[in-house]
């Protein structure tokens, strides 16, 4: 296949499409991250299980597919928080490693949790039955075809990362999120209540995932248990592409990632196949020669 | 009160006779248990070697691997590929035709397997010498992302592979005997290393890398060399399970993230950085696993059917793994050896005590 203008820019409306749905989950185990050193790897299975909480939503409580949409969202918040609760704060003093490992045990418990609710068959998530068939009506614009649904999905991203800064920037709880980030000790010296402020952290980060969890179901109609594992670990990727730590630093590293990998496969068809290594080659050379990423501050190792 | 040592003859003495003792218990068994509880015994010693030589990798020199399974895929596509028979290999392909050379060899299961774990360490060093300058939670991804890697290029690799089809119809050479007998093999080569001065050079490593550097230790060449020795084992575990399962395919519960998630259960367990906590981690995981069936068939309880739920294994696992985690991180063993010294000296200890 020839690259053309048009194809190229086809290639282009996607991969900023993808971009955008990385960067939305990027941020949560930037934040994360930022806060307390810890890899969330249940992150991804969050956003498998706000899916699926949009999913039955509609088909089980015949919400409206807004309404659904929104509920999810805030059910993949408190399960961030619930998480948290549980299995993360009564390590916060441990090894750091040992919360690592919970949090692995964490994502195969939430993986398994779906299978044993929801089933093991994938579920399909498309219209009309999910949501109007509007969406994914094509809209000529010169020479590319765009669906309604890719302006969809990047107007909701747009609105929730500015929705997040605002948040992370204008008030008092944001505040207190950056103050712990820098030294979480000295923070609950000034009388923050630091273990509330994480669980917001988790809530939000979570919520952020849930919400990209039903995006993506809406551009690749096919919810499954293990939906979230890829996703998740690309979007970790993408977060230390930017800097992790950082939410502008998670938003570029997720649009870079999503433009890189759907360019690459534009440009060679053949190593279609081969599309999830892509990232993991980025990662490595990434950290052997700017560990800190794109946008991050320079982690210096304490002795 | 002192702790006493016996003199090292006679703990090799002991140990040979354990060793004697062992083989009897094992042969006993394999006279008198019905097959599946031989399989189980068998899996065991297959499990033994996993954790044995994650736990060398994670909890003795404190890499936090997550990509074990890509060796373990490493070392049993290897030797499943040398010990099918040509015209096995010729039906089961299929798809498109295997490559020369793989496509007319034929080799007994002891050489394939020694292949097997020799390729998996080619690969941990490949992946070793770039990774191993990372740390903590960045290596945990990219070893996970290199596991992840494995599988996939197992998928797309039709002509060596056989891709999502897998190679089936392997022989069952895998025995009791193969297994324990690798598992020995394993425990004296790694026990040795750790008790040597490289075994204390990676202890310290563990503690803290930067204070390690400070005494002269070349803490990437030994992470390294322990990365490598870790996955040479986990190759050879490979070639057992593949002909233990007699069928293998790059599926996540065969040699994916969930087969990594599997180990690091039994070596959590057994605790983190002991030898011993991690053969009886691996002997307690595969009973408990065995046992889990019962969940995952239609059972009664108080006069209620309860339907088969398929996933219930897992979930019951996942919990518990988690809350050895939050209650019980010691595991077993912690990070202390059932050694002869020990045995010595609870014994002195109930003695003084009467």
């Amino acid at each position: 296949m020839r690259m053309t203008l048009p194809i190229f820019l086809q290639n282009l409306a996607n991969g900023i499409l993808l971009g955008g749905l990385y960067a939305l989950i990027a941020i949560g185990y930037s934040m994360v991250y930022g806060i307390l050193r810890l890899i969330n790897f249940a992150h991804g299975d969050i956003f498998m299980m706000g899916t699926y909480f949009a999913f039955y939503g509609i088909t089980l409580f015949l919400l409206p597919w807004w309404l659904a949409f929104v509920f999810a969202i805030i059910g993949a918040g408190i399960l961030g928080f619930l998480i948290d609760r549980i299995a993360y704060k009564p390590l916060r003093n441990a090894p750091r490693i040992s919360a690592l490992i919970t949090a692995i045990g964490m994502s195969i418990f939430l993986e398994s949790l779906a299978v044993v609710i929801f089933g093991g068959i994938p579920k399909s998530f498309a219209p009309p039955r999910i949501y109007p068939k509007f969406f994914s009506k094509m809209l000529q614009i010169g020479s590319i075809r765009v669906q309604i649904l890719t302006f969809f999905i990047l107007g909701i991203t747009a609105l929730l990362i500015t929705f997040l800064i605002w948040f992370v920037y204008k008030t008092k709880i944001g505040m207190a999120m950056r103050a712990i980030s820098t030294d979480i000790a000295t923070t609950a010296l000034m009388g923050v209540n630091v273990d509330f402020v994480i669980g917001i952290t988790f809530a939000i980060g979570s919520a952020l995932a849930g919400a990209g969890g039903i995006l993506w179901a809406m551009k690749y109609p096919n919810v499954n248990p293990y939906m979230g594992f890829m996703p998740g670990l690309k979007a970790f990727i993408a977060a230390v592409i930017g800097g992790i730590g950082s939410i502008q630093g998670a938003m570029l590293g997720g649009f870079l990632l999503g433009m890189i990998e759907i360019m690459l496969v534009a440009f060679f068809p053949r190593f279609a196949g081969y599309r999830d290594i892509f990232a993991f080659i980025i990662l490595i050379l990434i950290l052997m020669y700017k560990p800190s990423g794109i946008l991050g501050a320079k982690l210096e190792e304490k002795v | 009160m002192q702790y006493r040592k016996l003199p090292t003859k006679l703990k090799v003495f002991l140990t040979i006779i354990f060793i004697i003792f062992m083989a009897f218990v094992l042969f006993l068994s394999q006279k008198f248990l019905d097959t599946y509880w031989i399989r189980i015994l068998t899996l065991i010693g297959i499990y033994g070697i996993m954790a044995v030589s994650l736990t060398f990798i994670n909890g003795i020199t404190g890499i936090f691997s997550l990509g074990h399974s890509g060796f373990v895929a490493i070392g049993a596509y290897t030797a499943a590929l040398l010990t099918m028979s040509i015209e096995q290999k010729q039906m089961s392909f299929f798809l498109k035709p295997l490559i020369w050379p793989l496509n007319s060899i034929q080799l007994d299961f002891l050489s394939a397997t020694i292949i097997a774990g020799i390729m998996a360490a080619i690969f941990a060093y490949l992946i070793g010498y770039p990774s191993l300058r990372l740390t903590g939670d960045y290596l945990a991804i990219t070893t996970l992302g290199f596991g992840e890697i494995v599988r996939i290029l197992i998928l797309n690799m039709i002509s060596v592979t056989n891709g999502p089809l897998g190679l089936k119809g392997l022989e069952e050479y895998t025995n009791i005997w193969w297994a324990w007998g690798w598992l020995l093999v394993t425990v004296l080569v790694i026990g040795s290393l750790v008790n040597s001065s490289y075994g204390r050079a990676l202890k310290a490593i563990r503690e803290d890398p930067i204070a390690a550097k400070a005494m002269g230790i070349n803490v990437t060449k030994h992470q390294l060399m322990a990365f490598v020795v870790g996955a040479f084992f986990a190759g050879i575990s490979g070639s057992l399970y593949a002909h233990w399962l007699t069928t293998i395919d790059p599926r996540p519960q065969t040699v994916g993230i969930l087969l990594t998630f599997n180990v690091l259960i039994m070596i959590v367990l057994g605790g983190l950085g002991s030898i011993t906590g991690a053969i009886f981690g691996a002997a307690a995981f595969a009973i408990l696993s065995e046992w889990l069936r019962i969940v995952e068939t239609p059972f009664k309880i108080f006069g209620i059917q309860v339907p088969a739920i398929s996933g219930m294994r897992l979930l019951v696992l996942s919990t518990i793994f988690i809350l050895v985690m939050l209650t019980w991180r010691r595991g077993i063993m912690g990070r202390s050896e059932l050694t002869w010294d020990g045995i010595y000296n609870f014994f002195l200890r109930l003695k003084r005590k009467h």
